[in-house]
């Protein structure tokens, strides 16, 4: 019987079976970093109902964090400021601008702005601001320069082992209390030092079981 | 599974039983304990069949990698004007001071919101009669306000109308001079109602206003009236009292909706400390029903209901009470009755003033007075009286009689019915629904869609306790206001709105009719004492009533008793208790309370006819026979479920049950004991024919639930008299022997900071439920329903284990309730594949649920059965309504995780962050409550630094009595127990 395939189709399997092989490997090795955190999280920048600069209000015109923010020293919650909260300059200020008309809709109809939220944890992590920022932790750790940010994005991963990194190795992250909402803060010795020293005072311990952060 | 005959037990010694299966020792509790995870126990059972699942299962798994492609967009919407409340911060918890009162038991609440929505009920530190605690049906309102099936509608002859044409129905009511106008309402405790009521009868002179509850303080008041020729409230102090005798009074549960009298009477039944030892008190009671009163007993004496009268007769007699009373003597020294009332006597005259008698509002008036007389002879400094704050002469059901006489006649024209549902709860042979039906206009304000809104004319929804503007005055005169924290869902409205509207034809705001009384009572700056009053949950301004000293008139009484005496019990006798889950059947629809088993038989999702073990035997009937009881032409069908330690010849049922008009949880289940409860027969009626139908249905309790075969004849509850404790101190650890074992693993050192540690008291713990409740409020733990629980997958963190030992007859029992141990050397832990139970450095057991894959092995490894797995996902199938109770402090675990008693680590990382932000690392002691803890009434579960040996948690761990359970496996549990200390009478015991 005459032979259908010649030898050199064998050749064909080998190279079709290497090249599946070779395929599902990057396959998942693609899925799995194409879904890592840092790289499906990090970068995130949605658009905004209102085009509000964080560099224009944080960083040129240098107003505190603490400012809209005003729950993150008391709360979990960082709240996102009322629509009042804007309205307490731009009633005087920019105040026919149209791109303030959300702003100053919402504040005539009471209906919220709907911001859309960038930084986000998952439901069964208990992150609390305040907790972090008693202990010396600046904004700029987690959410990188905002003050720098015309619109903002996610600057870190803000994934688990981020957060063990630093729950196991505090210093270099920690600051002077005072000091937390100041994103462009340069220390006059090696940042590691200031934070162990406080650690040391402050007896920081940070938690690194399951419910520190799971409950 | 556990229906089985009873055999005649063989019991030697002190051997502690379950149920009435597990000391006959059957084939069918073996297989049961044997079967951890019952069989097909992890078959689905929604309807899905296994392929249809994994398709589903393949299919969403491809569509889970498409989206995880694109974040979804989430949005943050901030208030748009800042918010009223400058104190007020996004997520964190908000309390308010508000107040409940079921049958004329007040109690002042605390409730948490988080964002404007309630989600959690605990006790107002500030209210006399709370002070911190609350019952389990406190607990679980909550859940009630978000019930999806509470009526939202206005209905007109039971079909949906609207507002516009309800107000001009009540536009048209001509009340003239009120000759046709009737109100009915349940017990009024309320000022503002009050104040409503006395002007409504004042402009329509011919108009009446009826009480009427299905399980209310009636005969305390009749009773006084015998005695003292005045209608009294009766306060007994338990605190006070060294020797209690309770006289079919289940004042530790079911007789007293309030945390108030197990607050006070444990008082001296804590032992801190060896004086304490000589304070404690003793307990005598005598009952048919087997009460978590009975079981907390040192002595208990089970008679039928209708017997108590000659049992209080006997001991008034015995007293020399009253001259012309005799004991009637049924028996020789032998009688365990005879002995059992010489015992009392000696005990009552040795206690003098700290002597006290109680009688149960079952009772009739008769037995309320003896006692009252009782009480007197024994000079008892325990028991006070007040005269009624609030007008109390038109309440009961002889008020109820002529009420539904009248509207059968006609001569009714409007009926308001505020808050009720007569049609359910009304005694049979008042025909209530036929009496209605001849009403003109009757107006029926109700939570739910029920009975009596389907028969009424107009029903109108009401308001839930937390979306209303309210007052409560305690017995004694305390009153607080009920604020609401949230708008009515519904657009419900308040009994004193609907009072206002129907007698004025305005509708005015409960709030504006409530602050405007309470402003008229204020003096000085008013609007500050308002502020006040709502921040306090108490008014400082209203006026306790002092106690009155009255005598009892003996001639009187002697008339009296003699035309109130009764031929001797004869035939069945059937008792009508209230549940502990829908009370009088108003929380049916509340699955929180339907799943918190039954203090004594662990039943849970409906009512059964309990009757004694040889009552059982000789009608040959076992759990789940259904009977027929007959009397007359009343006649009623229910369940069996023999009940050690029952009277016997008698049938003990609870009201409450068999709702035929409810929502979807309280909808037909159990059986409606209202349907044989008549005038004549209202607690208590005899000549009952029973009766087996040949039907059977299957009793869901959890009773059997967690003992291991390993369990066998291990002290795990245990207990000791004071008198043999005294002796011998050591006698507890004794009883298990500990053998020095070392774990193979590295132990833990906890030397260091913060170690949590619990003890929970045994003695003082009544097993009432309200730390049950408490939790599944607290850690968002589902409702898994009658056939889940069936199967052996109730989620309740906390177990109320209850064992009895003894003679079946006259079982003793104790009460334990069994949380997480946090095991040192936890069984569970190193069990787990994937690490998702580990240990923190504060010894706690952790549990991380997003790590967890479901294998089940740390269920299997703990020896306690504390770990519940969620075999289905129980909260997808809630409606979304239900989600809004909450707590957005702690995970809402899906199908396929494992969980359990955490210690409140929510609680405890939240404590210990604001202690950081306070600038200090130290937590002060008794500044983290777990909330078991925290409602406590009998302050029996302690929790804290056991590092600390200053802290209250450290110094109770030290005592003799204090024990881990299963501690000879060398597990180190951080929970422990300190055992029962009874207190019983050495003439009775020897």
């Amino acid at each position: 019987m005459a032979v259908i395939f010649p030898k050199s189709s064998d050749i064909i399997l080998k190279v079709a079976g290497a090249v599946a092989g070779i395929g599902a490997v990057i396959a998942v090795a693609a899925f799995t970093y194409y879904t890592y955190p840092t790289v499906i999280d990090t970068g995130y920048q949605p658009v905004q109902p209102v085009p509000y600069s964080h560099k224009l209000h944080a960083g040129q015109l240098g107003l505190d964090c603490y400012y809209c923010h005003s729950t993150v020293y008391k709360a979990a919650f960082a709240a996102v400021p009322a629509t009042s909260t804007c309205m307490n300059c731009h009633t005087q200020v920019k105040k026919d601008s149209p791109r303030l008309e959300p702003v100053r809709q919402s504040y005539a109809t009471g209906k919220p702005v709907p911001w859309v939220q960038i930084h986000r944890l998952p439901d069964y992590v208990y992150f609390n601001h305040s907790a972090h920022l008693s202990a010396g932790v600046s904004c700029v750790s987690c959410h990188g320069r905002i003050d720098q940010m015309i619109e903002v994005h996610q600057e870190k991963p803000l994934n688990m082992a981020m957060c063990l990194e630093c729950h196991r190795d505090p210093a270099p992250n920690v600051r002077p209390a005072n000091l937390v909402t100041k994103l462009d803060w340069v220390p006059d010795r090696d940042p590691r030092e200031i934070g162990a020293e406080i650690v040391a005072q402050k007896h920081l311990d940070p938690p690194t079981n399951c419910s520190g952060c799971h409950r | 599974m556990s229906l089985i005959t009873i055999q005649t037990p063989n019991v030697t010694g002190k051997k502690y039983w379950r149920s009435l299966n597990q000391l006959a020792d059957t084939k069918e509790f073996r297989d049961w304990v044997h079967h951890e995870f019952p069989a097909n126990a992890t078959e689905m059972l929604d309807g899905n069949s296994r392929r249809t699942v994994l398709k589903l299962m393949a299919a969403s798994f491809g569509l889970a990698g498409l989206a995880a492609c694109n974040r979804p967009v989430e949005h943050i919407l901030p208030n748009s004007a800042g918010t009223e409340a400058d104190n007020y911060l996004p997520g964190e918890p908000f309390h308010f001071a508000t107040v409940m009162s079921i049958g004329g038991h007040v109690t002042g609440l605390l409730v948490e919101t988080h964002d404007g929505r309630p989600t959690k009920i605990e006790g107002n530190p500030d209210h006399p009669h709370s002070l911190g605690a609350a019952t389990a049906i406190q607990q679980a309102l909550v859940l009630g306000m978000y019930d999806p099936d509470r009526s939202a509608k206005v209905l007109q002859g039971g079909k949906e109308s609207t507002w516009p044409a309800l107000e001009s129905a009540v536009q048209k009511l001509s009340l003239g001079d009120g000759s046709g106008l009737r109100f009915l309402s349940g017990f009024v405790s309320s000022p503002t109602l009050d104040s409503q009521r006395t002007a409504i009868l004042k402009k329509f002179p011919k108009a009446k206003w009826v009480e009427y509850e299905a399980l209310s303080r009636d005969n305390e008041l009749a009773g006084a009236n015998m005695a003292f020729g005045q209608p009294l409230y009766v306060h007994p102090k338990w605190d006070k009292a060294k020797v209690v005798v309770s006289l079919d009074h289940d004042f530790l549960n079911l007789d007293a909706p309030t945390p108030f009298f197990t607050l006070a009477f444990s008082k001296r039944r804590r032992v801190g400390s060896e004086e304490d030892l000589d304070k404690m008190n003793r307990l005598y009671a005598v009952e048919s029903q087997f009460s978590l009163t009975g079981a907390n007993a040192d002595h208990r004496l089970r008679m039928k209901g209708s017997d108590v009268q000659q049992f209080a007769t006997d001991l008034a007699a015995a007293l020399g009470a009253m001259p012309g009373l005799n004991v009637v003597n049924n028996g020789g020294a032998a009688d365990k009755r005879a002995k059992f009332l010489a015992a009392v006597v000696k005990d009552l005259k040795a206690a003098g003033p700290e002597a006290l008698v109680v009688a149960g509002p079952r009772q009739p008036a008769s037995v309320n007075a003896l006692v009252a007389l009782i009480n007197e002879k024994l000079g008892s400094a325990c028991v006070t009286y007040t005269k009624p704050v609030i007008d109390k002469s038109n309440s009961g059901i002889d008020a109820l009689k002529t009420l539904a006489g009248e509207m059968s006649a006609g001569q009714v024209s409007t009926l308001v019915i505020l808050s009720g549902n007569p049609v359910y709860s009304a005694p049979a042979d008042l025909q209530f629904p036929v009496a209605l039906s001849k009403v003109a206009t009757s107006i029926h304000l109700g939570a739910e869609e029920d009975e009596t809104s389907a028969a009424a004319t107009w029903h109108i929804p009401e308001a839930h306790l937390l979306e209303s503007w309210g007052d409560e005055a305690s017995s004694e005169g305390a009153a607080s206001i009920q604020q609401p924290m949230i708008e009515p869902m519904y657009g419900g409205k308040t009994p004193i709105e609907i009072v206002n509207w129907v007698t004025t034809g305005k509708f005015t705001k409960s709030h504006d009719i409530v602050k405007s009384y309470w402003l008229a009572q204020f003096t000085g700056d008013k609007e500050q004492a308002w502020r006040k009053a709502l921040h306090d949950g108490v008014v400082a301004a209203s006026k306790t009533v002092d106690p009155i000293k009255v005598t009892v008139d003996t001639k009187k009484l002697a008339t009296a008793l003699g035309a109130a005496s009764k031929a001797a019990s004869t035939g069945i006798e059937v008792g009508f208790y209230p549940s502990s889950a829908t009370w009088d059947g108003r929380y049916a629809n509340n699955g929180w309370l339907q799943e918190a088993p039954d203090p004594i038989s662990k039943l849970v999702w409906g009512n059964a006819a309990m009757i004694s073990p040889k009552l059982a035997r000789d009608q040959k009937l076992t759990d789940g026979d259904i009977i027929s009881l007959t009397r007359g032409n009343v006649k009623m069908e229910a369940a069996v479920m023999v009940q050690p330690g029952h009277a016997d010849d008698a049938v003990s049922i609870s009201l409450g049950y068999g709702r035929e008009k409810c929502g979807r949880v309280g909808k037909d289940v159990g059986s409606n004991a209202n349907l044989i409860r008549t005038t004549d027969g209202f607690y208590f009626a005899q000549g009952f024919t029973l009766a087996a139908t040949g039907k059977r249905e299957i009793l869901a309790t959890t009773q059997e639930r967690g003992t291991g075969d390993q369990q066998h004849d291990r002290p795990l509850a245990r207990e000791v008299a004071i008198d043999e404790y005294k002796k011998n101190p050591k006698s507890i650890e004794e009883m298990s022997e500990v053998p020095e074992i070392h774990s193979i693993y590295s132990e833990f050192t906890y030397d260091k900071g913060n170690q949590w540690g619990m003890a929970i008291d045994l003695t003082s713990c009544t097993g009432c439920n309200a730390c049950v409740v408490a939790c599944v409020a607290e850690n968002n733990t589902p409702v898994v329903g009658k056939d889940q629980v069936l199967r052996g997958r109730e989620m309740h963190w906390i177990r109320m284990d209850r064992y009895y030992s003894g003679d079946e007859n006259d079982p003793e029992v104790i009460e334990q309730p069994i949380p997480c141990m946090q095991c040192e050397n936890a069984p569970c832990e190193n069990v787990c594949p994937v690490q998702a139970t580990s240990h923190s450095p504060e010894g706690l057991n952790d549990m991380a649920y997003n790590r967890c894959v479901g294998t089940r092995y740390c269920a299997n490894n703990c020896p306690f059965k504390v770990r519940h797995f969620n075999f289905l996902n129980f909260h997808k199938h809630e409606p979304e309504l239900v989600g809004l109770v909450y707590n957005p402090d702690v995970s809402v675990r899906m199908r396929g995780v494992m969980e359990k008693c955490t210690y409140c680590v929510q609680r405890i990382e939240e404590t210990k962050i604001k202690a950081k932000r306070d600038g200090r690392r130290e937590i002060k002691d008794g500044e983290i409550k777990t909330a078991c803890q925290q409602t406590c009434p009998a302050e029996a579960i302690v929790f804290g630094n056991i590092n600390d040996p200053n802290s209250r948690v450290a110094k109770l761990k030290k005592q003799e009595r204090n024990y881990a359970m299963l501690a000879e496996l060398g597990i180190k549990p951080r929970t422990t127990y300190l055992a029962k200390l009874r207190n019983p009478n050495p003439e009775l015991t020897a």
